[in-house]
């Protein structure tokens, strides 16, 4: 049944089904309905990673080195799953440059370089050929391992075939034919290709369901499960060992050399970056991507291992190549449907890839190589024509076809040599060499183009030298004597022995080479020089990320008159006309008639023109309109200079604004202080006035009815004498006490400091009152007082202290039933006094009031003889002294229920008085000035 | 017949030299010591005239003169503020509250007593 025209017939449906779908979804785009603008057909796409290598070849590397597969597919799972910021990043600063191909980032980030967009085209079409002859390979031996059934027998060397009988020539012609069809139909302003997205997400359903179809029938339908072939594998020698991870140090080299490559390739491989970020729709979809894509290369992966040792046991002896085990398993067990099941995913896996690969190489080809040349050449009269678009078409169909050309080419030459793996690994190490420059161009500003010209060419010179040279050398198309001997006999030019490095399989060998060298000479290069303008607002734009997209990159201006005519030549006039006018609609004007002839007009052109032609072109058709002043070397570091003096100068009036804000802000609180103060000296000075005058009002009033009336009777006479004496007394205290506070206060007071006996001063202090207390008839108790407490202070201050509490006392407490309690204790820190009146006590509000100066307790003065005598300034005076020696005084009281003032004093003197000692020891007497 | 006064003063000497004062020119005297008493013995004592210390205990001067002249049955009675406070601001807030006039303490009795009588008369 399964003769050559039902598998033509069963390609050419399939074919015919994808086109219908891309057709489909191209026509849900134009309606703005879009097909693709969801995460999980992104994700599906991305699965373009996966090509006929891991269709057919992963079994074969498995067959080979067992789960030496895998790496390749730990590589994008890790970018993925760790680092999905740099793509992250990557589509965010792609979007806002309208970025159309590898080419074109790498292009813009360095200035919109044309050549270093030249040089990384040419990079990837040579990297990636041997990639493309891969897909060839594969298919047309399926192709022709299917077309021989029932028989198995593996297809002759390509190079055997005559030209027009091999079939993979077909392949070929057929695939170019559907690409063309597919990729270049019109242009877009954006390079996006909805149909071609939606179709490659289909093709990655259907290889991975057949994948899996093939792996339930090798384990469930010939085998009894999993078990069952490992069991049976181990039991043969030959096949058991390939269940062993490595067996060799270079071999775990290897992993971490194919998980590093497999990394970078699955970002940088044209077509990994046309589907990842040119035609991502939504940089959010990427959130889903990162654990979708992953599985799906772990699905794609499950059966890997079964299906390879199945295949050995089966197949053991016959000659069959273990690539083909996908296919000639069913075929084996004669299941035909599977088979050309088999057949068709390994055709999805094959057309994925190329579509994908040389729609994006084709765009790279013309717009960083093919117009930028035929631009520059005045005879073909291009800079004039009329409407370039048709041009740009077909530029791109010839360089898709030229591309698959070259990939048949190196096939018929070189493909033989090596297994469906090792051509990609060719493919893999060439794409990594883009990874210093794109990289680096992402979070480093410091890249130029001269440095990234240098490291792309040293890096694929090295490339070429060390792996795809041996390529072709092996394959015979090259004598092989380089290989052994090195380049003119020299040994340490031996391309896979490089100045001597041995103990590395080829990939690793020529990585290490190579990208060495790259790095080397992008940051060493780099480093020569600082980027000039264009680098510099290019490297903002792309590491500072889109948001700086808005800066401004013209400096003159073209009207529409002008860029209208440019546009229409690369886009058509349609769609040219179509842009314009959007453009004027977003900016609020009815027509684009009326669009200023500005920076921001030539901006939006030359990102539209970018979108067909790159960056670099773009910017090199713009400038050819545009009337800009040229941007003279002496006129960029005026630029420059005037910039960085203008940044110095600014620093220089933040730095002194701060200064002065800093000293505004002490100024303004040292001026809060001063007001405060000032208006507490004006309270005190009013409160002081207030206390002389009271007296004196006293004073001067009985003098002055003496003096008038002469004639006062003697005992009135002697009363009023008594008044004035004691109100002269008054007044004596008063001015006492305010200058010892005012000494206090400032610390001129002098001190005399010597150990002190607490309960000596009690009672001395209670003696000089004993004739006020028998006055009033109150008792006076200092049975509570323990002997022996001794402190260090001044015992006249001390004795001031005890005589303010006690008087203090003796005023407040009702006279005949008045009791006054004294109590003196101490521990080993501390000695600690009391002083207890049954008095009316002291609201709690009142307990800190009482030691302001010149404020006695309100509520105990209800009666005339009740008047607070004295002066108000006893107890903030006892609290000066007792502070001095680091104690404290307050008051304990309820109202009704008497007070009790308490103090404290430390027994070993404190630093106030320490220094009083330091003093008398140094001979300078006892006295001194305390601050 | 003989006017009234109030002397209204929280020191007892100063009280004694008013009392002394008032007496011997023929007026019918009370005294209050805080400017609680005072209010009470306005309503009770019926005063021509009341001397009014400014620093007292429970109610200022200042708060005895305001409630005085919001009350309209004392709206004839003379206030004169006697305060040891001799700042400018105090004076314009006694006049500002409806004391008839302001002296500052210490005070000549020949003057207190005309500024009495004129008052009165």
């Amino acid at each position: 049944m399964l003769q050559g025209w039902v598998i033509v017939l069963a390609s050419f449906l399939y074919l015919g089904f994808l086109f219908a779908i891309a057709w489909y979804a191209d026509h849900r785009a134009d309606t703005g309905r879009s097909l693709i603008s969801n995460p999980v057909v992104y994700a599906l796409s991305l699965g373009v990673y996966c090509t006929t290598w891991t269709f057919y070849g992963s079994v074969g590397r498995a067959a080979a080195s067992g789960i030496g597969f895998l790496p390749i597919y730990l590589g994008p799972t890790l970018l993925f799953a760790l680092a999905g910021f740099i793509l992250h990043k990557m589509i965010r600063v792609a979007k806002a440059n309208r970025i159309t191909s590898i080419a074109d980032f790498v292009a813009s980030r360095y200035g919109k370089s044309q050549l270093l967009g030249g040089l990384v085209t040419v990079i990837a079409v040579v990297g990636v050929i041997p990639y493309i002859a891969l897909q060839l390979k594969a298919v047309s031996n399926s192709f022709a391992i299917l077309s021989s059934y029932p028989e198995i027998i593996m297809p002759a060397t390509a190079g055997a075939v005559p030209l027009f009988q091999d079939s993979a020539l077909y392949v070929a012609m057929i695939l170019a034919a559907f690409t063309i069809l597919f990729g270049t139909r019109h242009l877009d302003a954006t390079e996006r290709h909805e149909g071609m997205v939606a179709a490659i997400a289909v093709e990655s359903i259907v290889k991975l369901a057949a994948f899996l179809a093939v792996g339930i029938f090798v384990v469930w339908g010939i085998h009894e499960g999993v078990g069952d072939i490992f069991a049976q594998a181990a039991a043969v020698p030959e096949v058991a060992r390939r269940l062993a991870t490595a067996d060799s140090p270079a071999a775990y080299g290897t992993w971490g050399t194919l998980i590093f490559l497999s990394l970078f390739a699955s970002l940088l491989l044209p077509r990994q970056f046309q589907i990842a970020v040119v035609e991502n729709v939504d940089a959010k979809h990427l959130s889903r991507a990162v654990w979708m894509f992953p599985l799906y290369l772990f699905l794609i992966n499950l059966f890997v291992l079964p299906v390879a040792l199945a295949g050995m046991l089966h197949f053991q002896g016959a000659g069959v190549d273990a690539d083909t085990f996908v296919l000639t398993l069913p075929m084996a067990h004669q299941h035909e449907a599977l088979a050309l099941f088999v057949y068709i995913g390994g055709l999805s896996a094959a057309t994925g890839m190329v579509i994908v690969e040389t729609i994006a190489l084709s765009t790279m080809v013309c717009n960083d190589l093919v117009m930028p040349a035929l631009l520059r050449l005045p005879i073909l009269g291009l800079a004039a024509r009329e409407d370039l678009s048709g041009l740009l078409l077909e530029i791109r169909r010839w360089a898709i076809a030229v591309i698959l050309g070259l990939g048949y080419l190196y096939f018929r030459v070189a493909g033989e040599a090596y297994a469906l793996v090792s051509i990609g690994l060719i493919s893999f190490a060439a794409v990594a060499q883009f990874a210093p420059v794109v990289i680096g161009g992402l979070f480093w500003k410091g890249g130029t183009r001269d440095g990234a010209l240098a490291g792309l060419a040293v890096g694929f010179v090295l490339w070429a030298y060390t792996l795809l040279l041996p390529s072709f050398a092996k394959s015979g198309w090259l004598p092989d004597g380089f290989i052994a001997h090195g380049l003119f006999g020299i040994e340490l030019l031996r391309p896979q022995h490089l100045f001597g490095l041995t103990g590395l399989d080829e990939i690793t060998h020529c990585l290490v080479w190579s990208l060495l060298a790259n790095l080397g000479a992008y940051i060493g290069v780099s480093l020569q020089r600082t980027p000039n303008v264009r680098e510099a607002r290019q490297a903002t734009l792309f590491v500072g990320g889109a948001e700086a997209a808005g800066m401004s990159a013209w400096r003159g201006s073209a009207g529409v008159a002008d860029l209208l005519p440019l546009a229409s030549r690369f886009l058509g006039r349609e769609r040219a006309e179509d842009a314009f006018f959007r453009h004027a609609r977003e900016r609020g004007l009815h027509s684009m008639e009326e669009l200023p002839s500005d920076t921001r007009l030539v901006n939006f052109a030359e990102t539209l023109l970018a979108g067909a032609i790159g960056s670099a072109s773009s910017r090199a058709m713009v400038a050819s309109v545009v009337t800009e002043e040229p941007l003279g070397i002496d006129e960029v570091m005026n630029i420059l200079d005037e910039a960085s003096q203008v940044r110095a100068y600014t620093r220089e009036l933040e730095q002194k604004s701060l200064e002065l804000r800093i000293a505004t802000g002490e100024l303004r609180e040292a001026n809060a202080r001063l007001r405060e103060l000032d208006r507490m000296k004006d309270d005190f000075i009013s409160t002081v006035t207030h206390e002389l005058r009271t007296p004196l009002t006293s004073i001067r009033a009985f003098s002055e009815m003496l003096h008038e009336d002469p004639k006062i009777d003697l005992a009135q006479r002697t009363r009023f004498l008594a008044i004035i004496v004691s109100e002269t007394v008054r007044l004596s205290r008063l001015i006492n006490q305010i200058l010892d506070l005012a000494k206090l206060e400032s610390g001129r007071a002098e001190w005399t400091v010597a150990a002190v006996d607490v309960g000596e001063v009690i009672r001395e202090a209670a003696d000089s009152l004993t004739v006020l207390f028998a006055e009033k008839r109150v008792m006076l108790d200092l049975d509570q007082c323990a002997a022996g407490l001794s402190v260090m202070a001044d015992r006249d201050r001390l004795m001031q202290v005890m005589v303010n509490l006690l008087s203090n006392a003796l005023k407040f407490v009702p006279e005949d039933s008045g009791c006054v309690k004294v109590g003196a204790g101490g521990t080993t820190d501390e000695v600690r006094v009391s002083v207890t009146d049954n008095g009316p006590g002291i609201h709690a509000a009142d307990h800190e009031v009482i030691f302001d100066k010149f404020r006695q307790g309100s509520g105990t003065t209800d009666v005339l003889t009740d008047k607070p005598q004295g002066t108000g300034l006893g107890l903030p005076i006892s609290r000066q002294i007792v502070e001095y020696f680091n104690g404290r005084l307050w008051v304990e009281s309820t109202p009704g229920s008497g007070a009790t003032f308490v103090f404290t004093l430390p027994r070993q003197a404190g630093d106030n008085s320490q220094t009083a000692h330091e003093d008398a020891a140094a001979g300078q007497g006892p006295k001194h000035n305390d601050n | 017949m003989s006017h009234r006064i109030l002397i209204v003063d929280d020191e007892p000497n100063i009280v004694i030299s008013l009392e002394y004062l008032m007496k011997k020119e023929g007026f019918e005297i009370a005294v209050a010591t805080d400017g609680e008493a005072a209010l009470k013995l306005a309503a009770e004592f019926r005063p021509d005239l009341i001397l009014l210390d400014v620093m007292m205990p429970k109610k200022s001067g200042f708060e005895v003169c305001e409630s005085l002249r919001a009350d309209p049955a004392q709206a004839g009675v003379k206030i004169i503020m006697l305060t040891a406070k001799g700042r400018e601001t105090e004076v314009t807030k006694g006049l500002a509250l409806g004391a008839n006039t302001y002296i500052t303490k210490p005070f000549s009795t020949k003057d207190l007593i005309a500024q009495i009588k004129s008052l009165l008369a």
